[in-house]
């Protein structure tokens, strides 16, 4: 199959009438050309998008009280009630495979009424009482300091992480923050940290403006007992939280007394489905650039076939005298294959490299004139390249199919016949 | 060397069908020169397909060597086509973008027979042509006689069981037409088996036996005295 006299008469047959050649192989190089940037065109946007999402964990939900909706256990409905920290151990208890559980409490001011004041400078922000856990859910990267630890819950310790938003209203530019004192609703906290956030959606001014205190203090400093405002809970990689989610809101259910089909009354809101209905957006975004690369990569094949039968019909003879000398008719039918699947593939490979070049030189004008928005760094992974290949080669078969067929329905006789 | 026995052939043209071959009985022995003889329409070309196994009869027994020809796949037929026989046609039929020598390595080629090897054979054939020196041209480089002798060659170098030859010096002058009989007969003079189709009498008369074939039927089949073609040449 691989000797040389077979491939010099590819190579023969291909050369024979090089414009021809040219003008076919372009149809294919046109038609996966289109496949690669548009796919990589579909990759750009959902790097765009993926970066909005930044690395919040994904699997993750929030869940909040509400008023229940239904009477049960004696108990009226339109009945508030609130979850307790004594919650997350049951729930921890109860339901597997969550990662983290952190309950939190918020203080909200920002573009409220001020709540938080350093002498004569004040802010009105948002104040969070949280478990260390909740970098790993909401990731920030602390840029001076620390963030809150375990002996701050334990020995409930008034210290404070403050955004970068928060520093550069309440100090001077060059101010030394560490060690600092704030007053939050006329209570003292130790600045122990700052953070800034990594996001380009439209919230980013209200997250760097926000300030951290552990969970203990917060409800001693600000009176809130054993009261859970809410929680954010993930789940571990291998097990999806919108499964989870149902046993442990059947959980909270049962703690609390609500009504066991009281929908109502507990909210929450599953990262995880939201994330999911992007990601189904790319697939179909994806498909759609298969299906129009395919499309025009058919023409191009039809294009293929049709110069195959050309070829065929231009050897005829050439075919009889073979097959009069003793030549197997398998052995046509692979040359006329192989001859288109060469064909293809060569010209395919083009529009490949073509291609990359393309997705190369906007990569580099991206970079150039700085980050767009929702578009980031559109390219074509090895896989995807490879299944061009795959299709290519496919295609080859596919059009030499029907040539490589006419040449050995020719009977010999009729084939030598013809001048 | 080759038996046939009450064979019929027609072919179909639209609604009408063409009786060419009415019942041909017909046998050659090894290492016979036979010339197989009739004006255009006699059914010879016919004859000659279908010992060539390129065309199947209708009805009638042919056996090749002892092995009876019928009802072959495309995939047998090339097999024995390229073991049993050898062909050579009016117009050469020379593959135009292959060397010459590379022409007559195509049935080795075909055999299966190394690169080399292949090389070395077809090399051997070419100089017993006497064509040694144009190995490595083009068919379009070579005049007419040339041609016809490489494909002489081409259909030696398989070292078949029969030549056939479909008029081999109808698109020759006679000079090169003799040159090329002179070749044939010296092949035959080494014991191979050779039928020669042709409507011309001297060409005939240089075989050694000559068959007349006439709408569809053997009218004559005798024995002659063979002209040896070196004389003219």
């Amino acid at each position: 199959m691989f000797n040389k006299d077979r491939w010099r008469e590819i190579l023969e047959v291909l050369t024979s009438n090089v414009w021809r050649t040219l003008f076919t192989a372009f149809g294919v190089c046109w038609g996966i050309f289109i496949l690669i940037v548009l796919l990589a065109a579909g990759k750009g946007l959902e790097n765009g998008i993926r970066a909005d999402f930044g690395d919040i964990a994904t699997n993750t939900m929030f869940m909040w009280t509400r008023s229940t909706t239904k009477a049960y256990e004696g108990l009226p409905k339109g009945r508030s009630f609130e979850f307790k920290i004594s919650d997350v151990q049951a729930i921890r208890d109860n339901v597997p495979n969550l990662r983290f559980i952190s309950p939190r409490n918020r203080l909200s001011g920002f573009r409220g009424g001020s709540n938080v004041v350093r002498g004569i400078r004040t802010g009105a922000y948002n104040i969070y009482g949280d478990y260390p856990e909740i970098i790993n859910q909401d990731p920030m990267s602390v840029t001076s300091g620390r963030f809150i630890n375990y002996n701050d819950i334990l020995e409930k310790r008034k210290v404070a992480v403050i955004g970068k938003g928060v520093k550069s209203d309440l100090y001077e530019k060059d101010e030394d923050v560490l060690g600092t004192y704030i007053k939050i609703q006329g209570v003292n906290f130790m600045v122990v940290g700052t953070y800034k956030k990594n996001s380009n959606d439209g919230d980013g001014e209200e997250e760097q403006k926000e300030v951290y205190v552990p969970f203990t203090s917060f409800s001693q400093a600000f009176n809130r007992g054993e009261d859970v405002g809410w929680m954010a809970i993930t789940a571990h990689d291998g097990s999806s939280i919108s499964v989870l989610k149902e046993k442990i809101i059947e959980v909270m259910r049962q703690r609390h007394k609500v009504h066991p089909e009281d929908n109502r009354a507990i909210g929450h809101f599953d990262l995880y489905e939201q994330f999911n209905r992007v990601e189904s957006l790319f697939g179909a975004l994806k498909g759609v650039a298969y299906i129009v690369g395919i499309m025009v990569l058919l023409s191009g094949i039809i294009g293929v076939s049709n110069i195959m039968l050309i070829v065929v019909k231009e050897r005829t003879k050439e075919i009889g005298i073979r097959r009069a000398l003793g030549e197997q008719p398998w052995s046509i039918k692979l040359q006329i294959l192989m001859e288109s699947i060469f064909l293809t593939i060569v010209s395919g490979m083009t529009g490949i490299i073509f291609g990359s070049l393309v997705i190369y030189g906007i990569n580099s004008l991206l970079d150039s004139v700085g980050p767009v928005d929702m578009f980031i760094n559109p390219s074509v992974s090895v896989g995807v390249v490879t299944g061009a290949l795959l299709i290519l080669m496919f295609s080859g078969l596919l059009a030499g199919f029907i040539p490589a067929n006419s040449a050995i329905r020719v009977r010999p006789i009729e084939a030598l016949r013809t001048e | 060397m080759i038996e046939i026995k009450d064979l019929h052939k027609s072919y179909k043209m639209g609604s009408n069908s063409l009786h060419v071959l009415k019942g041909i009985n017909f046998t050659v022995k090894a290492g016979e020169l036979v010339a197989i003889m009739g004006s255009s329409g006699s059914g010879k070309s016919t004859l000659l397909n279908i010992i060539g196994i390129l065309d199947g009869a209708d009805s009638g027994d042919y056996t090749l060597d002892g092995v009876p020809i019928e009802d072959l796949t495309e995939t047998k037929a090339a097999q024995y086509r390229n073991k049993f026989l050898g062909f050579v046609f009016q117009s050469f039929n020379l593959i135009n973008y292959k060397t010459a020598l590379e022409n007559v390595a195509l049935p080795l080629y075909y055999q299966k027979v190394g690169r080399k090897e292949r090389q070395k054979k077809a090399l051997n054939y070419l100089e017993k042509v006497g064509l040694k020196e144009w190995a490595t041209h083009l068919p379009s480089e070579l005049s007419g006689g040339q041609k016809q002798r490489v494909a002489i060659a081409r259909a030696m170098a398989a070292e078949p069981k029969v030549l056939l030859a479909d008029e081999p010096t109808g698109a020759l002058d006679s000079k090169t037409s003799y040159e090329v009989m002179a070749l044939i007969q010296q092949i035959n003079d080494e014991g191979n088996t050779i039928l020669v189709v042709t409507h011309e009498e001297d060409i005939a008369h240089m075989c050694k036996r000559i068959v007349h074939l006439k709408d569809g039927v053997i009218v004559e089949d005798k024995k002659v005295e063979q002209v040896r073609a070196e004389q003219y040449v």
